[in-house]
């Protein structure tokens, strides 16, 4: 067992490992609930809900793996699309477009605005990328780190119609057309009409049954005509264009799919939040995100889907508890007196919470160093990295020979 | 131009240069280059180092449009159309350099090919609907069916930078003939091959132009060009020197002078 799992921690070239890590992200998936509840003690809310979040993070990632990992596109500026997902939203779904120029508000319904907000970000990646994707590597990482910046700047600027810093507030609650009620939340069997949706649950198993969609989809991408050509591209660009890809053509059509999955998590995280401001979309997330994609590894969904859940428990659980469980680590081991401040000492909760962010940095310098090519690598990446340093190709040959 | 030229494309003539030129800055790589290929023929394209044979093939496939002239694909116009389109209108080439998707199976690479012929739309591949299916699997078998063609079908899941070197070679003509080309471009095909691989080479080439594919080819070694080809253009500094039979050629002052000759003091 330990041999096998070795193996495959390994990336052995002939053991896929991602069938085992899709069953163990549908199981923890279906059990995270009960987990929940047992952990905190039958109050789950807090902890689903902060699921529900992950989820939002978990959809980025996947879009964003379209354009960086499989098309090979360094997107800096990807949480621009999140933003205008997420304003699509605050627009067409509250009372806000009343104190607009326009003056009338529209309510259009949540699971239409998720469609809707997807083709919106889908035009702008359309818009970004039709002028910029002739630029190569950096140079189209430095557009789309402009892109990244305009967008929330312009959310924040344009007040008349977004009322700048202070966001849209009071968003319309989301609302499904048929919901299944049952023991979990208290009730007999039966379907609900017109379900309002305030439970964290609800939010978590609709979340589930969005991020079960867009991995079968794009897995299927991946396997298909246009995930060969933008495996192409990735590969050698000149090659794929004379050997009949229009490279142009490809590459848009991965941005605009990436810029969609943005749009799409962009309008759960407005409507779970109720509130959209242009300082939840900077720079931090598009790097965050672009972090979890690497980290978990480039091109393989399951990889970046468990770097997206690992990036996200170390960022918005391990950190924020750092200072408290320092102090409280202080006291267990009979070491009280660090927990005072004394002089430059500022006490260990506090010095914990100064060193967050080196925390951060450490662990993603030890994961990148310990794992280059990412948790869950696609067999390319792992092949790119060990480039002639290991038997790879004996074994690929061998296999050749034999199968 | 193109009505103008279009009977010439029946007189079996694939591709036809007129007064091709490209220059790079002060330097003219190639100078006012006409010549025919027919329909059928093995047409070599000879030349010394530097003397712009890769410069003319770049130009012919979109890669780098010519300066000036005009480069006619049975009877149609394709100076300046872009590289994507010139293998869809059925020109494939491969390069003097190998560039295969290293890190993509030899299937997928021939797969890649097949893209320019494939109909599955974003839709149809998303849901992976029955066309999809249907058209995935017949493009495999056809890949298989080209790789069995080449001789490297027991590669064919290996990823294309574990293949021996002659693999590769064949794998990248493979890829060509998969976007079913009428005219097939092989840039120095038998480059740093054994004498027995020439042969062999000499051998796929007979059987590529048996299946209707005119092959069109740069070629150092004198032997496989005048073992395979039906006509020779000499390319020397840019220019046209001879353009004849491989016995003209052969025969040719200016050739043997500018190419030969050099070849022997070599």
């Amino acid at each position: 067992m330990i041999g096998w799992f070795r193996r495959v921690w390994e990336t052995d070239p002939r053991k896929d490992p991602n069938s085992v890590v899709y069953i163990a992200l549908g199981l923890f998936a279906l059990l995270f609930p009960i987990i929940a509840n047992v952990l905190s003690g039958g109050n789950p809310n807090f902890l689903l809900s902060v699921a529900g979040d992950a989820g939002v993070y978990l959809l980025l990632t996947l879009g964003l793996n379209v354009v960086v990992g499989m098309a090979g596109l360094l997107d800096l500026g990807y949480a621009a699309f999140f933003a205008i997902g997420a304003y699509t939203f605050a627009f067409i779904a509250s009372d806000h477009l009343q104190v607009t120029p326009l003056h009338t508000s529209l309510h259009v319904p949540f699971w239409i605005v998720l469609i809707v907000a997807l083709f919106v970000a889908a035009s702008f990646g359309v818009i970004l990328g039709a002028p910029t994707l002739r630029l190569r590597g950096d140079y189209l990482a430095i557009v789309t780190l402009g892109f990244g910046e305009i967008v929330p700047r312009v959310f924040r600027n344009a007040s008349v119609w977004t009322s700048g810093v202070n966001g849209i507030s009071a968003l319309d609650t989301p609302e499904l057309p048929v919901w299944i009620r049952g023991p979990w939340s208290g009730d007999p069997f039966g379907f609900v009409q017109n379900f309002k949706i305030f439970d964290p649950l609800a939010y978590y198993v609709i979340m589930v049954f969005l991020l079960v969609i867009c991995v079968v989809l794009v897995r299927n991408l991946q396997h298909s005509r246009m995930g060969r050509a933008w495996a192409a591209i990735r590969e050698d660009e000149v090659a794929a264009a004379a050997m009949g890809v229009n490279t142009v053509q490809a590459k848009l059509l991965a941005f605009a799919i990436g810029a969609a999955f943005s749009g799409f998590a962009g309008t759960f995280y407005g409507a779970k939040l109720s509130l959209v401001s242009p300082e939840n979309f900077g720079f931090s997330v598009s790097i965050t995100v672009l972090v979890m994609v690497v980290l978990g590894g480039m091109g393989n969904i399951p990889g970046v889907m468990a770097g997206s859940l690992l990036v996200y428990y170390v960022i918005f659980i391990l950190l924020p508890q750092l200072p408290d469980n320092a102090t409280s680590l202080a006291n267990a081991i009979g070491l009280s007196g660090l927990t005072q401040s004394s002089g430059d000492w500022p006490g260990i909760g506090e010095m914990a919470a100064r060193l967050k962010f080196l925390v951060f940095g450490l662990i993603l310098v030890v994961v990148m160093l310990v794992r280059p090519q990412g948790l869950i690598p696609s067999r390319e990446r792992q092949q790119e990295l060990t480039k002639g340093t290991r038997d790879d190709t004996i074994i690929e040959d061998v296999q050749a020979e034999t199968g | 131009m193109t009505v103008t030229a279009a009977p010439a494309a029946t007189d079996g003539v694939v591709l036809r240069l007129n007064h091709v030129t490209k220059r790079f800055g002060g330097l003219v790589a190639v100078n006012d280059v006409s010549f025919d290929v027919r329909k059928g023929e093995v047409f070599a394209l000879i030349g010394p180092n530097g003397a712009g044979k890769t410069t003319l093939f770049n130009g012919v496939t979109g890669l780098i449009p010519p300066t000036s002239g005009s480069v006619l694909f049975e009877g149609r116009e394709i100076a300046g159309t872009k590289p994507f389109k010139v293998a869809e209108l059925g020109i494939a080439r491969t390069f003097q350099n190998i560039r295969l998707f290293e890190y993509m199976s030899a299937l997928e690479n021939i797969l890649v090919g097949e893209h320019c012929r494939m109909h599955a739309k974003l839709w149809d591949s998303l849901f992976k609907l029955p066309r999809e299916r249907r058209e995935e699997k017949e493009v495999t078998e056809r890949a298989m069916e080209l790789l069995r063609f080449v001789g490297i079908d027991r590669w064919a899941h290996s990823y294309a930078r574990n293949l021996p070197y002659g693999g590769q070679r064949r794998l990248e003509i493979a890829r060509a003939l998969a976007t079913q080309p009428r005219l097939l471009l092989l840039d120095e095909p038998a480059a740093g091959f054994t004498p027995q691989e020439k042969v062999e080479l000499m051998r796929l080439v007979g059987k590529i132009l048996a299946s209707g594919v005119t092959v069109f080819l740069i070629e150092h070694d004198m032997k496989v060009v005048m073992g395979i080809s039906k006509r020779i253009v000499v390319l020397d500094h840019g220019e046209m020197i001879a353009h004849g039979t491989p016995e003209e050629v052969r025969a040719n002052p200016r050739v043997i002078e500018a190419y030969l000759g050099k070849q022997q003091h070599g």
